[in-house]
């Protein structure tokens, strides 16, 4: 599905990323943890295809392909879905609008005919059951005003429509209620089949009792030092990533 | 260069659609402004000598005016010898029905997109053309003229419907109000006239199409608007220029009298040539457009969606004189490459309880200068007075310039003000949240700015609304890199 080799990205000559090296198989889950500031948002960016970012080596291979030759909205198209740490408000653009046109746009570029109004509507009543989203935020101005929990559901919602192969999840449990994480983590199992992928970004454990990864990762400081299955997680939690900071040499990846 | 510049490189390059020159025989007057070419206009028209006596106190106001200069635009002096003040198609005689307008102007407005023919045959819109300074045909009007409603070229009122004229012409914009009034005052072609009798609503958008053909004339169009006692009308106005390398000169007048409880709405497109990329050619709009509600009860809206013209000086104002009188304005303002808009709007707080409202929305981009200028005035006796004014830009890049100069003057302590005003640029990070969507920068950057005008767009009727957001894509076609 994905695999990211020696990837060194920056930005104004700053590295932020110093040699990611990560293989993600179909089917699988990955969970990316690490402190603040280690680079896990800007290796999301760096997937998702943000310009600002500058890479200065390494390669990317999505599905054969070389993902790096890829637009933002092409690699959309080819199944790569960002779900944001900090969703975006577009003021005066419905919900509903913004969804179709991304549907639409991302049907065409698969060739696929463009919904009409009436099938797109029966498509988003089923997928906002998964998330168990208020009907009324369809109406609403994308993310505006929408409450930090709103914004991370509209996030899957949005996944839910476009049906990604590759899906990356940045911090969407932060900001999250009990319940909300759930609904949130059981709209993303359900999208879960053998065929598509998760990276899934958190600080927290507790996510990670509801979305099973097949490996967690630790980033720190731009480079994965450490990976292992879901026990790391609870390692971490119990003694802060600290000792992981000691970790000169790169771990083993992948599963 | 990224895929995604080079995109909007070829965007950029896609030209103004409007720009071909129809060649058809013109009636054109030399160069240059005199009581002569007064005089000459005047018996073109076979006006009466009021109106004669109208123009030249106009013109000799105008003779002692200075031009206006503190709007924040910038341009080399007008030459106002250098300009023809008359020019229209050669007719024998004004047609009578559209079997006899010239082929060739009627392919024009097909080219326009607006096919006269086809509009008179099809219910929806009557259409008054206005071809260089001549309007050359109104369709729809006996099915109007069935209701008492009078909708026709302002040649035309002035010969059929003298009283009606002579009553209103100026009453709202004085020929002395400012120099291009003035000007416009004195040389005014031709132009379009509403009547709406008592109690009528007009059934039907009324609309009129400007276009500039001649090289070298001036447009100087005057239309006047009256909504007698409960009458309502929607009045639409389009216009669009051939491309030129020299600046023209549009000096319009409108203006809208309301009696009680009447309502007039009045949405304007305007995408006159805007020049090329450099700045070169254009229009000059230098427009005065202001509405008096006379009555109690009435209400003038304005809408305006602004992408054309090289300079854009424009105010459409509101004076609200009947007690619980409403004036609106709502706009769009965009100005692309190196365009200057300065516009806004005026309202006169005059009777009591009066309200107004005003939503501005500015797009600047390339090289542009986008500034709103607006005065809310209330008077001593208009107790419980409200206004509440929206200001917001958009940027896009690092070149262009938006400006707000919110003026207000209370007289009464009673009145109630709210003024909000934001400026913000068009993100990088919303046009990639688009893409990370599907969507692709063009339809992005569409999206994101129709958005930011959803407020001024759902007051235009359908078409127009669908019209308007396609032009502010076009005008703003590679504006984002
Ligand atoms: N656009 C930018 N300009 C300058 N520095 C940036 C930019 N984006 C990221 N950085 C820097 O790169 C580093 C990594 O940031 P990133 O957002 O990837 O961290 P993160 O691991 O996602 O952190 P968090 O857990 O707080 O979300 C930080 O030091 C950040 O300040
Ligand atoms: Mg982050």
């Amino acid at each position: 599905m994905l695999e990211i080799r020696n990837l060194h990205a920056g930005i104004e000559g700053k590295e932020i990323l110093k040699g990611i090296n990560l293989t993600v198989n179909p089917g699988e889950i990955h969970a990316i943890m690490g402190p603040n500031g280690s680079g896990k948002s800007t290796l999301a960016g760096v997937l998702a295809g943000r310009e600002e970012f500058d890479i200065t080596e390494g390669e990317i291979i999505y599905q054969g392909k070389n993902l790096l030759d890829f637009s933002a909205e092409e690699r959309a198209c080819e199944g790569v879905f960002l779900a944001f740490q900090y969703p975006v408000e577009i003021p005066g653009v419905s919900n509903t609008y913004f969804l179709k046109a991304a549907l639409n746009a991302v049907r065409k570029y698969r060739g696929v005919d463009e919904l009409d109004a009436m099938d797109f509507l029966a498509l988003i009543k089923e997928k906002m059951k998964l998330v168990e989203m208020d009907q009324a935020l369809l109406n609403r101005p994308v993310n505006e005003g929408f409450s930090g929990g709103e914004k991370k559901r509209n996030e899957i919602l949005q996944m839910a429509v476009l049906d990604p192969m590759l899906a990356i999840l940045d911090e969407t449990d932060s900001g999250l209620d009990i319940d909300a994480l759930r609904i949130v983590a059981n709209g993303v199992n359900k999208l879960h089949t053998p065929q598509n992928s998760a990276i899934v970004v958190t600080h927290y454990q507790r996510l990670l009792n509801y979305i099973i990864p097949d490996v967690v990762h630790v980033l720190v400081n731009g480079r994965i030092v450490k990976s292992g299955d879901k026990e790391l997680a609870f390692h971490l939690e119990e003694h802060g990533y600290d000792w992981a900071r000691d970790l000169r040499e790169p771990a083993a990846q992948g599963a | 260069m990224s895929s995604e510049a080079q995109d909007l490189e070829k965007l950029t390059s896609e030209e103004y659609k409007y720009g071909f020159v129809t060649h058809i025989e013109m009636d054109t007057v030399e160069k240059g402004l005199s009581e002569d070419v007064i005089r000459f206009i005047s018996a073109k028209k076979e006006e009466p000598e009021w109106l004669l006596e109208w123009r030249l106190k106009a013109f000799r106001l105008w003779q002692t005016m200075e031009e206006p200069d503190w709007a924040f635009v910038d341009y080399p002096p007008i030459d106002y010898q250098d300009i023809s003040y008359y020019s229209a198609p050669k007719m024998k005689e004004r047609p009578k029905s559209l079997d006899e307008v010239d082929p060739e102007l009627l392919d024009t407005y097909e080219k326009l997109g607006i096919p006269l023919k086809e509009q008179e045959m099809l219910a929806g819109v009557a259409v008054d053309a206005v071809f260089d300074s001549v309007s050359v045909a109104t369709t729809f009007k006996e099915k109007l003229s069935d209701m008492g409603i009078i909708f026709c070229s302002f040649s035309e009122a002035v010969k059929d419907y003298p009283d009606l004229v002579r009553k209103y012409l100026g009453s709202v914009v004085p020929q002395g109000d400012n120099f291009f009034s003035a000007l416009n005052s004195a040389v005014f072609t031709d132009g379009s006239f509403v009547y709406i009798p008592k109690g009528v609503r007009c059934p039907m958008e009324l609309s009129t199409y400007f276009r500039i053909n001649s090289l070298g004339t001036g447009q100087f169009e005057r239309t006047l608007i009256v909504a007698d006692e409960d009458s309502y009308v929607s009045y639409l106005e389009g216009c669009t220029a051939p491309i030129r390398d020299e600046n023209q000169l549009h000096a319009a007048v409108v203006e809208l009298v309301a009696h009680d409880n009447a309502q007039i709405k009045y949405s304007t497109v305007q995408n006159w040539y805007p020049g090329d990329k450099n700045g070169k050619g254009g229009i000059y709009n230098f427009v005065t457009k202001r509405g008096k509600c006379a009555g109690v009860n009435s209400k003038i809206s304005w809408t305006q969606v602004e992408t054309g013209s090289a300079i854009t000086w424009k105010y459409p104002s509101c004076i609200l004189q009947g007690d619980n009188s409403v004036g609106e304005f709502y706009s769009v303002a965009v100005t692309n490459n190196r365009q200057q808009a300065d516009t806004g709007t005026k309202m006169i707080h005059i009777g009591k309880n009066t309200r107004s409202t005003i939503i501005s929305k500015g797009i600047s981009a390339g090289y542009s200068s986008n500034t709103y200028r607006g005065l809310v005035k209330i008077m001593k006796n208009a107790d419980g007075a409200r206004n509440f004014s929206q200001c917001d830009s958009m940027l896009m890049g690092d070149t262009c310039g938006a400006h707000t100069f919110p003026y207000i003057e209370n007289h009464n302590d009673s009145a109630q003000m709210e003024h909000e005003a934001t400026t913000s640029k068009i993100g990088e990070d919303q046009i990639f949240y688009c893409n990370q969507r599907g969507i692709s920068t063009e339809d992005a950057v569409n999206m994101i700015v129709n958005g930011f005008c959803k407020e001024v767009f759902r007051e235009l009727p359908m078409e127009f609304a669908v019209e308007a957001q396609k032009l502010l894509g076009i005008s703003l076609e590679g504006s984002v890199g």
